[in-house]
């Protein structure tokens, strides 16, 4: 790539296809769908991945703001977050692609990206299917084009500035603004801490209950902000079924494992070779190191504190090398 | 026909395990432990990191007693993973008390001079906030789990050997 594309181009084809969905280019890019697949093709070459897994990793991809590091929508197709610019590309990280000289990756301005991949999630998400919800607790993507689901695919991103409940933060969760507990936490307690304030400090004596908080979230793999320590973020999720994209790392993250049971497929980050598999209950905590890519598989609904360090000099330090890409050494 | 879910946490008492199978890795790079087993090993109000990133780290805390009064640097945030805790606030008199570009917390000589903010008892998944400007107390009359969320300072004990996975199969010894 040589230069960052920002021209906004016509977002879609005017007319859609005959199975009702319009089709959407970026720089050399094109992706389209019909009753089950998403096809995507680029000068060396074209894809196919299943609609429901492809809209499921489009939708976090958006929802995160590209996140940190790199979103493979699977072993091919994927973005890499330069925080401001965004590259999508095909084969990159994939070994044999990359050897065989077919990858292809452009780079295009996070606005521009957005929108498309915007558009492209609201055009191709049908009435009935929520991407963000377990495979059970949703309808099916397939099909040919059915209305649509606004409401699912523009949830509000909770990013607590402090810490949820804090005084002018992020809210809590309540069946009265919208979120019952889910089917697989109704036994997790819902009781309040007992906070007790002296006048005039009611603003910095607070508490909530966080695994309650969690047990009401109506999303699953959507690592949201609860805490901040500085750099130092709090992204705890719930995890149902497979997480929709394997993540690279451009930094180590870390996972603290809050309930249930997670396991996780570690590959090299650039290559894709299989690296380790880890299995998390809880309590558990590891660090998924800065070279590596992951997928997580949760059989149960489960509740996985994702905690980043979110200091912008971090993916320069790691590419370098002058930060090894294990968090210690032993 | 609604089905029964049993959502599993841990605690000092109970915990599984699970681990690292290493493919082609070494299972340290994975830093892999059980914050309920570090703490059910740890003195009370040790602080064991079991997480670190650069100058951040989190620390599981075994909470048995009442602990002595810190200040932090800046905010922290306490979550009771097991037990109940009750947390003391104080409003510092003397903020001078933690010098400028401290991290993490410091340790405070006996009870500090300072404003009561107000008490909070916390149970199993609840999270408080232990804000700059004010010190803070635990008591846990029966022994519990504190993870925090801080800066790696002074009193951080870190002995990533004795508490993370070394080998490539979990259940090795
Ligand atoms: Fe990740």
């Amino acid at each position: 790539m040589s230069k960052t594309t920002d021209a906004v181009p016509e977002i879609g084809s005017i007319e859609p296809n005959q199975h009702g969905y319009r089709s959407f280019t970026l720089g050399a890019f094109r992706f389209d769908r019909d009753e089950y697949f998403t096809h995507v093709a680029w000068p060396k070459g074209h894809h196919m991945l299943p609609v429901d897994a492809f809209l499921r990793a489009l939708q976090r991809d958006i929802a995160w703001g590209f996140f940190y590091g790199i979103v493979n929508f699977d072993a091919v197709i994927g973005t890499m977050n330069h925080y401001g610019s965004v590259d999508l590309f095909a084969g990159r990280f994939n070994d044999h692609y990359r050897r065989a000289g077919l990858d292809h990756s452009e780079r295009f301005t996070t606005p521009l990206i957005q929108r498309v991949f915007e558009a492209m999630l609201d055009d191709w998400t049908n009435a009935g299917f929520d991407p963000f919800a377990s495979p059970q607790e949703t309808g099916s993507a397939f099909g040919p084009k059915h209305g649509s689901n606004k409401e699912a695919i523009t949830r509000h991103r909770v990013t607590a500035k402090r810490m949820i409940a804090a005084p002018g933060d992020e809210p809590l969760r309540t069946d009265d603004n919208g979120f019952p507990v889910n089917r697989h936490f109704h036994d997790v307690p819902q009781d309040k801490p007992d906070v007790r304030a002296e006048p005039g400090f009611e603003d910095e004596v607070v508490a909530f209950n966080l695994f309650a908080y969690l047990s009401r979230s109506d999303v699953t793999w959507n690592p949201s902000i609860v805490s901040v320590c500085k750099a130092s973020l709090y992204c705890p999720t719930t995890e149902e079924y497979i997480l929709p994209v394997i993540h690279g790392n451009d930094r180590v993250e870390w996972f603290v494992q809050l309930s249930d049971e997670i396991q996780w497929e570690v590959e090299d980050r650039d290559t894709g070779a299989v690296r380790a598999r880890v299995t998390m209950k809880a309590g558990d905590v590891a660090a998924m190191p800065a070279d590596i890519r992951h997928r997580g598989f949760s059989p149960k609904r489960s509740m996985l504190l994702v905690w980043e360090n979110a200091s912008p000099e971090l993916p320069a330090l790691y590419a370098s090398g002058k930060m090894p890409p294990t968090p210690v050494q032993f | 026909m609604a089905q029964h879910y049993t959502t599993r946490f841990g605690s000092l008492e109970r915990y599984d395990k699970g681990g690292v199978e290493v493919v082609n890795d070494d299972a340290r790079n994975y830093v892999f432990s059980n914050l309920f087993e570090v703490a059910s090993r740890a003195k009370p109000y040790e602080k064991v990191a079991v997480g670190k990133n650069i100058d951040y780290v989190i620390e599981a805390i075994r909470a048995e007693g009442i602990s002595g009064w810190r200040a932090p640097a800046h905010d922290e945030f306490a979550l009771v993973m097991d037990g109940e805790v009750e947390i003391r606030l104080l409003k510092l008199d003397n903020p001078g008390l933690v010098s400028p570009g401290t991290k993490g917390s410091v340790a405070l000589a006996g009870t500090p001079a300072g404003r009561k903010m107000g008490v909070v008892r916390a149970r199993r998944g609840h999270m408080t906030l232990l804000p700059v400007g004010a010190a803070y107390q635990f008591d846990a009359p029966r022994p519990g789990v504190i993870l925090l969320q801080t800066m790696a300072g002074a009193d951080t004990v870190e002995r990533w050997g004795d508490i993370c996975q070394t080998t490539p199969r979990r259940n090795a010894r």
